[in-house]
């Protein structure tokens, strides 16, 4: 009754035989889940997608899911053995080193097919960073179901999609500023009556 | 060019592109008449909640239909990613706020998956079971509220509204709660069901069916539901694979689809029923579903009833409070009322989860509102609306 | 309780009426007239916000059946209605919708703020987009916690609300505020702001907690 799963390696190859100086790069899922992603480039995210689609073989056709994460900087600390001179002679000393990962800003698909009854398969895309380069590529020309939710993810997030018909926001008024779903939001100050007990005034 | 690929091209041919609203339309069109641009919503009886909907009609015809979210946009997301895995179950309840049951099946399945976390045997049948009653008391209101919208006024409704309240009897002496259960747990379910609720399921399994008889009689060959539903709001089944749409309102497009079956979750695979397919896409097929899904339920329910097995209700392995999954990710998703219920946690190793979303079946199967509704009257637009079965508390989350 | 008649002279007109009534003689006031009138008649109108206004259709059916109060008829426009039941959520992009409603209510009207959201914002307190209740804005006459609140709990908001407009009275001094002119009916509609509402709360209608020195 059910079909058989796909890898990502499998995915993985057949677009880039498909969809040439594609570069697709796997994700591994240490999760019991063992549901592994495929991070595909701006350039030819949108064909590689058309692909997915199209491919006799996946056909899938049913973009279930559509969301964004939001990474934020952060410090990958590892321990690393230098030889050092030490009181003259050369040692080997364990030192610290720690490196500086830039954050940036991911838009997430859970695709299905509903023709072979298989999925998920996981694509994302990744910003350049989380002030200014935050363009990517629409998928609404491939999957009509993006629509809404590349709208929830600019809205939310800040992500500017390219190519999306109707890129406003979805759930915030259209004046408000900030993304609050990223995680260095700081909502407005108005948690403020509770306070003390006792009502002023009677 | 093989006939696959020929077949191929004509069903990507049948989806019309996304419409923006970057232009727009001209005030007056080119016999001189002016468009008029109305606002259905937020406060507005047909919109099911607080849903808004901007429309312009040429005449009586629509030919631009916006819609509105946001006005129940409460945060869901934002506040489940600042509290611990469990802390978000009671969330869950008020998302799709009439089927408090199926929302915590969802989020437990994809918490398990994300944990590795097993179920017990009897656990897996006593979410069925709640899980099924909701799906009849939500289709059944569902078709109350739809035939309100059509001009019945409350009749349909007072007869939905009758069956609910005994399956929410049924919830309170089970949970303690009529509405949010709060009831399913990471590797099972929180209290076992006694003997007597299972009586008490059982006969009201066995009543449902004339219940479902009378209300068909009623309604099926009703003059003022076959002349406002069928051929209105027709969906083809190329454009609701491809806008997501899910659950009754995909299969009456004819689009084989269930979850209970592709997945398999639970113990679904167990039961034998059958997935109702429509034949045109339209309001009436989308009622039709319900009645049917109705009848399926049913059988499961019976099915279910009958082959409970006896055993613990909780993995002993689960972890409750203080869940620390390690990093990772997991989507899982399951067939709510009201589609497909999908819930996508990213965990980073700490005790609430990095990312939480979740993949709401209203929303997504209003992508195609505009599609359906153009070229029609204000008057079916609540009709079609009405038809999709949406809930706000699960569209703005 | 009465202005104007002491307590005593209360109680000698109370007995005088039973007395009355016992030979068939039916006295009221105007005061008493109108406001059972009102209290029996009270118009809700059709709002719902989110999870509670379930329950609220679900206290208009047959089970609950709040048409016993007078109340089964929901009017879909504010220009009809005399109560707005506050049922659900409140969010900041629908807080300036809810009081501009409010405003269209002729007078008197009156307001319940159904469940814990309306009240506080409930359990979605800590949302960026949750109004912390609706007593920032305009007045409440009758809070109901719960989440949601049950539809006997729905009733007994509703007889509570029959109680306070049997109370009110005419003239004097401590009339309801739709009879004293000098009072307003409506409310200033908060604006979308770029990062909240503008002004986050009407500080003439709402009254916080505060912490008292002693």
């Amino acid at each position: 009754m059910r079909a058989e799963p796909i890898t990502a390696e499998q995915v993985k190859a057949a677009i880039e035989a498909a969809v040439p100086g594609c570069r697709v790069q796997v994700l591994a899922n240490a999760s019991p889940s063992g549901q592994h992603s495929l991070i595909l480039d701006h350039e030819h995210a949108a064909e590689a997608a058309r692909f997915l689609r199209d491919d006799p073989t996946l056909r899938l056709d049913y973009c279930s899911n559509a969301t964004g994460v939001d990474w934020l900087d952060s410090e990958l600390s590892e321990k690393v053995k230098v030889k050092k001179l030490v009181d003259g002679a050369e040692t080997e000393v364990e030192e610290v080193r720690k490196t500086k990962v830039p954050g940036y800003l991911e838009a997430v698909y859970h695709l299905y097919s509903v023709e072979k009854k298989h999925g998920p398969v996981i694509v994302r895309m990744r910003t350049g960073d989380r002030k200014e380069d935050v363009h990517l590529p629409s998928l609404t020309g491939v999957w009509r179901s993006a629509e809404f939710q590349e709208r929830e993810i600019f809205d939310l997030y800040g992500v500017i999609f390219d190519g999306h018909p109707d890129l406003r926001r979805l759930l915030m008024w259209d004046e408000f500023k900030d993304y609050p779903m990223r995680k260095d939001y700081v909502p407005p100050a108005d948690d403020d009556d509770l306070v003390g007990a006792e009502r002023s005034g009677g | 060019m093989s006939p696959e690929t020929a077949n191929l091209e004509e069903i990507v041919a049948q989806v019309p592109p996304a419409r923006g609203v970057v232009e727009p339309l001209p005030p007056v069109n080119a016999e001189g008449e002016q468009l008029l641009e109305i606002s259905m919503g937020p406060h507005h009886p047909s919109t099911h909640g607080v849903f808004r909907m901007n429309v312009v009609l040429e005449g009586e015809q629509v030919v631009r239909l916006k819609p509105v979210f946001g006005y129940l946009h409460r945060n869901h997301e934002k506040i489940a990613e600042n509290a611990a895995y469990l802390a978000a179950i009671p969330y869950t309840d008020r998302l799709d706020y009439l089927c408090s049951m199926t929302n915590n099946w969802g989020y437990a399945l994809a918490v398990e998956k994300l944990a590795g976390i097993g179920v017990p045997e009897r656990a897996e049948y006593i979410r069925v079971i709640v899980a099924e009653l909701t799906r009849l008391q939500n289709h059944a209101s569902l078709i109350g509220f739809l035939m309100q919208d059509m001009g019945m006024s409350g009749t349909p409704l007072m007869y939905a509204f009758r069956e609910r309240e005994k399956i929410l009897d049924l919830f309170e002496s089970l949970s303690g709660a009529r509405m949010m259960c709060n009831y399913m747990r990471f590797g099972g379910v929180r209290v076992d069901t006694s003997a007597e609720w299972l009586r008490q399921v059982r006969e009201l399994n066995g009543e449902f069916p004339r219940f479902l008889d009378e209300f068909e009689s009623l309604l099926a060959g009703n003059e003022i539901l076959m002349g406002r539903a069928q051929g209105v709001g027709v969906l083809s089944p190329e454009l609701a694979v491809s806008s997501g749409a899910s659950g009754p309102m995909l299969r009456a497009s004819g689009v084989n689809y269930d979850v209970r079956k592709v997945d398999g979750y639970g113990v679904y695979d167990r039961f034998s029923f059958r997935v109702p397919l429509g034949d045109h896409g339209d309001v009436y097929d989308r009622y039709m579903m319900r009645v049917l899904e109705m009848r399926e339920s049913v059988k499961i329910l019976e099915q279910a009833v009958r082959d409970i097995p006896a055993g613990p209700i909780m993995d002993p392995k689960a972890r409750l409070r203080g869940l620390r999954p390690k990093a990772g990710e997991a989507y899982g998703r399951i067939e709510s009322p009201k589609g497909e219920l999908g819930f996508y946690l990213i965990s980073d190793g700490t005790g609430n989860p990095y990312r939480y979303r979740v993949r709401p079946p209203s929303l997504i199967n209003l992508t195609v509102l505009e599609d359906m509704c153009l070229g029609r009257g204000v008057a079916d637009v609540v009709v079609i609306l009405g038809s999709v079965d949406i809930v706000l508390g699960e569209v703005d989350r | 309780m009465r202005a104007g008649l002491g307590g005593v002279m209360d109680e000698e007109l109370k007995n005088l009426k039973a007395e009355l009534s016992k030979h068939g003689v039916f006295t009221t006031t105007f005061e008493e007239l109108y406001n059972w009138g009102r209290k029996n008649s009270v118009w809700p109108l059709t709002f719902g916000l989110a999870c509670c206004a379930i329950e609220m259709i679900a206290t208009t059916m047959a089970r609950y059946d709040l048409a016993r109060f007078g109340a089964e008829v929901f009017r879909a426009s504010p220009r009809q209605a005399d109560l707005i039941i506050v049922s659900g959520t409140v969010t900041k992009k629908m807080a300036p919708q809810v009081v501009r409603l409010y405003n269209q209510m002729p007078e008197p009207k009156y307001v319940i703020a159904m469940g814990a959201c309306a009240i506080s914002g409930g359990p979605f307190r800590d949302g960026y987009n949750v109004l912390k209740g609706i007593d920032r804005y305009i007045p409440v006459d009758v809070h109901i916690p719960g989440c949601p609140p049950r539809p006997e709990a729905l009733i007994d908001a509703f007889m509570t609300l029959q109680k306070k407009i049997d109370a009110q009275q005419l003239t004097g001094e401590d009339r309801p505020r739709h009879l004293k002119e000098d009072l307003p009916s409506e409310f200033p509609v908060p604006e979308y702001g770029e990062h909240d509402l503008e002004p986050p709360n009407n500080a003439e209608v709402w009254n916080p907690l505060k912490v008292i020195q002693k």
